[in-house]
């Protein structure tokens, strides 16, 4: 069978098993358009704004555990991208995105719509590619989709010059059933006496802490982390990336750690002697300032990706580079053979310990406020939806909030921007998530600064239908920036209000949507109901959140985690006057 | 801040050389030294990277360079019994008088000159890094009106050797 590079390509993503293609078109890629207008392997999504697909995509990717994909045109198309591609490059998405490129012979002659796509993308790819040659267009395609979710995920990027996809050179079609690259072998056995050895520390253990994180989802392995935590008795925390891998509601769950993450999970990390941490890298969020963080303890330290262990906390007793699925059903058996059990005395007085520090109660807020407290509105969201949507989130307040009073009790269902924290993310990857499954809830936790960086979206997602709800915490600041100006800048808002923001209302319905402003707490409930009610209508709820609401607990920069800022007293924000 | 000497078989593809530069300046490591070229496996390059850092960062920086999907495989030259040689090529000002010694300096540090005209010599001279400096500091500086040097490269001791 002879095909252009176009249909090479279309082909290629079918035989993959590809179902949605997020893309916007543009002269570079017309061949390739033209291709897909013809085939119904592959369904093309039109996204309003190429950000959007990259979001879209890397949804779709975290809610599936498949790569997500995406299609964008040379020069302007590419670099809108890039914040896209970067955003998963931070928190390990399988992604694989093909830009046009200015046809082979003017490359490198500033050509119109020409930027160099493989350089620009170079730090923020796990690889990428140029195509030269329409023979290689396949076999590229395959390493991409092979690089991209095998190992450590991340996104690749294929950039094909645009003759490479002309309709009038054909070749022979051959997707490769399986490739193999000399240089990168993702597989990794770890040792037997290393998981002795872990095994051997923690049952010995008198303060023993679980900390696991994104790799744990990325692994697929929460089923096997659980098992693991509850053979074991041990407390859990997750990061925010690892939010879901282990039951939210079980009792050994201490919530998320770091910078506001609850006092229990920090105070015990800070007090351990044995921590095991789990497909988790210490980011800085988490760690705080590294000559504080756990003073006391020994780690063992589970990655598939070998930079990631001793790269920022360097003091690791025992280092397991491997498969977290793997790794944690050879730690299992190993338990399971050993004589040792956990040392009951010492765990119990180190459960006395977790919960005083639970009784602290650090979560708690003004539930007798006559303004809308935003914890309230994720409760409720939480109980509406029976605990069971897909949250997708923006970036800021709100995003913590959905992280602290959501609790995910399964893996894949909380959707956020972690490691880059970008603004714009949550509307096109909940249409993303919706595609993918079309039958479930599908929640976009936002805030009304960040849903202005990718609203034009709204126009996707009703063109394909995906009806999400959108919960505006709508406290007319940058939250996130008010409150760390409030807390380091003597109040000196600087630039982080915005005097002219939308009627919400009015914008979801000239999109096409129902909007519904929200701004008493009674309120809340019965709206988050209607709007989940209309199964097959995207709902903007506009919520007007108490605004000098801040997020707590909080780690200020530079601090260790046992130096955390509570809420001083309750009832104190709700009469606070911003200065 | 220990000196260490990194040997890296790399795919021979258009970028890898970027991928390696950009690793380093990305991530802040520094780069004393860089030279690349193709090994007799045309499709594989060879590269010899002589930087510096603390045990920590000199672990990164393999881990880093490991992870690059091009990159085939690597060593650290500095890990074990190694030889480590670099070509210099100096272009010297001379005279009447100072021909000569310069002459001696050069055979000393068993130099060749390649070419001579009535008021230049052009010295090449291979060693270690710190041989050729050893050199240049033996040359009145005022005399030297050029130097090129291509970067150390290295080999291990004994019969094991980087390949695939
Ligand atoms: C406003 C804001 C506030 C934040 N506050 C916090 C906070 O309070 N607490 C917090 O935790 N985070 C917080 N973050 C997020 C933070 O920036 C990091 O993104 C997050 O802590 C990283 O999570 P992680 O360690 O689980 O790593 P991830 O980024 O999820 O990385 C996963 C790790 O697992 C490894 N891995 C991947 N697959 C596998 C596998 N199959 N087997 C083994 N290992 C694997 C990877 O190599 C990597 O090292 C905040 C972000 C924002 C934007
Ligand atoms: C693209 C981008 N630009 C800037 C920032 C810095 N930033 C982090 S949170 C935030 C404010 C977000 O405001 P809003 O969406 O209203 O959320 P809130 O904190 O009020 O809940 C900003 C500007 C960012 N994370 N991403
Ligand atoms: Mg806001």
């Amino acid at each position: 069978m002879e095909l252009s590079g176009a249909q090479i390509l279309l082909q290629s993503l079918a035989d993959e098993g590809v179902e949605y293609i997020f893309g916007y078109p543009g002269g570079a890629v017309l061949h390739i358009y033209d291709a897909i207008f013809q085939q119904e392997a592959v369904k093309h999504i039109l996204v309003r704004h190429e950000q959007g697909a990259t979001h879209a995509a890397d949804g779709y990717a975290r809610a599936t555990g498949k790569p997500g994909v995406v299609l964008v045109t040379s020069g302007p198309g590419a670099t809108n991208a890039v914040t896209g591609i970067a955003t998963a490059y931070m928190d390990s998405i399988p992604m694989v995105v093909i830009s046009g490129q200015v046809s082979s012979p003017v490359i490198g002659s500033d050509a119109f719509q020409e930027v160099d796509m493989v350089g620009i993308t170079r730090p923020c790819v796990k690889h990428n590619f140029l195509v030269k040659d329409v023979t290689k267009l396949a076999e590229t395609i395959k390493k991409a989709f092979y690089v991209a979710t095998t190992g450590r995920p991340g996104p690749v990027v294929v950039d094909i010059p645009k003759d490479i996809t002309a309709p009038n050179i054909t070749v022979p079609y051959k997707y490769p059933k399986k490739i193999a690259l000399r240089s990168y072998n993702p597989i990794i056995n770890v040792p037997k006496e290393q998981i002795k050895a872990a095994v051997e520390l923690l049952l010995n253990a008198n303060k023993p802490m679980i900390y696991s994180g994104g790799g744990v989802v990325l692994g697929e392995a929460s089923a096997e982390l659980t098992e693991f935590t509850q053979q074991l008795g041990y407390p859990i925390t997750n990061t925010l990336m690892g939010l879901g891998s282990y039951p939210a509601t079980d009792k050994q769950f201490v919530g998320m750690l770091g910078m506001h993450g609850t006092y229990e999970a920090n105070m015990a990390m800070h007090e351990s002697d044995v921590i095991i941490a789990i497909g988790a890298r210490f980011d800085d969020r988490v760690t705080g300032k590294l000559d504080e963080f756990c003073p006391y303890a020994k780690i063992i330290h589970i990655d598939i990706d070998p930079a990631s262990i001793s790269k920022t906390i360097k003091k690791i007793a025992i280092p397991i580079v491997g498969d977290v699925k793997p790794v944690l059903k050879q730690l299992l058996e190993c338990l399971k053979d050993s004589k040792k059990k956990p040392n009951k005395k010492a765990l119990d007085a180190w459960w006395q310990q977790i919960n005083e520090w639970r009784s602290v109660n650090s979560l708690e807020y003004d539930r007798n406020s006559d303004l809308i407290k935003p914890q309230y509105v994720i409760e409720q969201l939480y109980q509406v939806t029976k605990g069971d949507a897909y949250v997708t989130s923006d970036v800021g307040q709100h995003q913590m909030w959905a992280a602290q009073y959501y609790h995910f009790d399964k893996p894949r269902r909380w959707i956020n921007s972690g490691g880059l924290g970008t603004m714009g993310f949550g509307l096109p990857a909940a249409i993303g998530v919706k595609l993918a499954f079309p039958e479930a809830d599908v929640a976009c936790v936002t805030g009304e600064a960040s849903i202005q960086m990718c609203i034009q979206e709204l126009s996707t997602a009703l063109q394909f239908k995906t009806p999400v709800k959108i919960i505006n915490l709508n406290n007319r600041y940058m939250g996130m920036v008010r409150q760390w100006q409030e807390f380091s800048y003597e109040c000196r808002y600087s630039h982080s209000y915005m005097d002219t923001i939308p009627d919400f209302v009015k914008l979801a319905e000239a999109y096409g949507h129902v909007g519904i402003r929200i701004d008493k707490p009674e309120q809340v409930r019965p709206a988050l109901e209607q709007a989940f009610a209309m199964k097959d209508r995207t709902v903007f709820l506009d919520i007007m959140t108490d605004r000098t609401e801040n997020v707590y607990p909080m780690i200020e920069a530079g601090k260790g985690h046992h130096d955390m800022k509570l809420r001083v007293a309750l009832g104190t924000s709700t009469d606070r006057e911003l200065a | 801040m220990m000196r260490h000497i990194i040997s890296i078989l790399i795919e021979n593809e258009s970028g890898a050389l970027s991928r390696v530069a950009g690793l380093f300046s990305a991530r802040g490591y520094n780069i004393e030294s860089l030279t690349v070229a193709p090994t007799e496996d045309p499709s594989l390059s060879r590269m010899t990277l002589v930087t510096r850092g603390s045990e920590d960062i000199i672990a990164q920086i393999t881990k880093q360079l490991n992870k690059l999907i091009d990159v085939v495989k690597l060593i650290d030259l500095a890990d074990s019994p190694h030889i480590e040689r670099e070509l210099m090529m100096v272009k010297i000002k001379t005279t009447e008088q100072t021909r000569n010694d310069i002459r001696s300096v050069v055979d000393i540090f068993r130099g060749r000159i390649l070419d001579v005209t009535p008021s230049s010599y052009v010295v090449e001279m291979t060693g270690s890094s710190e041989k050729l400096d050893a050199f240049t500091a033996a040359i009145n500086h005022d005399t030297i009106i050029e130097v090129v040097r291509s970067g150390a490269t290295g080999i291990s001791r004994g019969e094991k050797g980087l390949h695939l």
